[in-house]
């Protein structure tokens, strides 16, 4: 059941990914390119998605006694928030809209999620043992 | 702005932002894709007979998806995809979230972390993208 809901979720969001243009890299590229021909839809996608879980997520998060670890404004915070934006902003895609566009068979989008996910593992290896050192 | 599309990107949103709502009300998870990615390969593996269900639902909508409205396809240059695959991997691994983590859930909780995340990574791609546009 569990196992049936996270599917149906991930559908649900996977078309509106589709839907907003966000799963549209180029789409992606514009809305961020505010000194070219700046494209603002998805300001209105992230007012959308966030006006439907600020009024809903912390009563489900107080009601279900759910515990998410609180962390401070750190620098792995800001340096990993920079190194995402830029790679976002060469590729045009987020790990959400990257990975529905699997569907498309395009060899860049392939490479894009292979690169994301070796990425993600080099972050965990600590940094004294990631050189031999 | 001649491309600008409010009321699909509008609706789009909401339906991002049901999916998160639905994910945390049946399965008291956090619909943060990269969160849910980088767990699929983390150690001790864990959980992860959910995060391949909700991954294959997002890619079974590309699919669907394709099958009324098809897609252009992605021509980026390869090397270019691979330096942004490893940036967007290693960035959101290390500040912990990405768009829909820090972004729809993060501040739909009002996350002090997550506001600043979003800030900075905005700012971050406006600035890759004005170089790579206007600069190179």
């Amino acid at each position: 059941m569990k196992n049936l809901s996270a599917f149906g979720a991930g559908l649900v969001f996977g078309i509106g990914l589709w839907l907003s243009g966000m799963a549209n890299p180029k789409k992606v590229l514009d809305f961020l390119d505010v000194t070219g021909d700046w494209d603002p839809s998805l300001l209105l996608v992230m007012a959308g998605a966030v006006a439907v879980t600020l009024v809903s997520f912390r009563k489900i998060i107080a009601r279900k006694k759910l515990d998410f670890e609180i962390r401070r404004v750190d620098l792995p915070l800001i340096a990993g928030a920079a190194l995402f934006g830029i790679g976002w902003g060469i590729g045009g895609y987020c790990p959400g809209p990257a990975v529905t566009a699997l569907a498309g068979m395009s060899s860049a989008t392939l490479v894009f999620v292979c690169a994301m996910i070796v990425g993600g593992i080099l972050a965990r290896i600590p940094a004294s043992t990631r050189w031999g050192a | 702005m001649n491309n600008f599309t409010p009321l699909s990107a509008l609706a789009g949103g909401v339906l991002i932002g049901l999916a998160s709502v639905w994910l945390l009300a049946a399965n008291g998870r956090i619909a943060g894709i990269s969160g849910i990615l980088h767990g699929l390969f983390a150690q001790p593996p864990g959980d992860r007979v959910w995060r391949i269900a909700f991954l294959a639902g997002l890619l079974a909508a590309g699919f669907l998806w394709s099958f009324f409205f098809p897609a252009s396809n992605n021509d980026s240059g390869l090397g270019a995809m691979a330096l942004a695959g490893l940036l967007v991997g290693y960035g959101t691994r290390l500040s912990g979230g990405c768009t829909s983590g820090h972004g729809v859930c993060g501040l739909g909780r009002l996350s002090l972390r997550s506001l600043v995340a979003v800030v900075v990574f905005m700012a971050a791609g406006m600035a890759a993208v004005f170089v790579v546009r206007h600069v190179l």
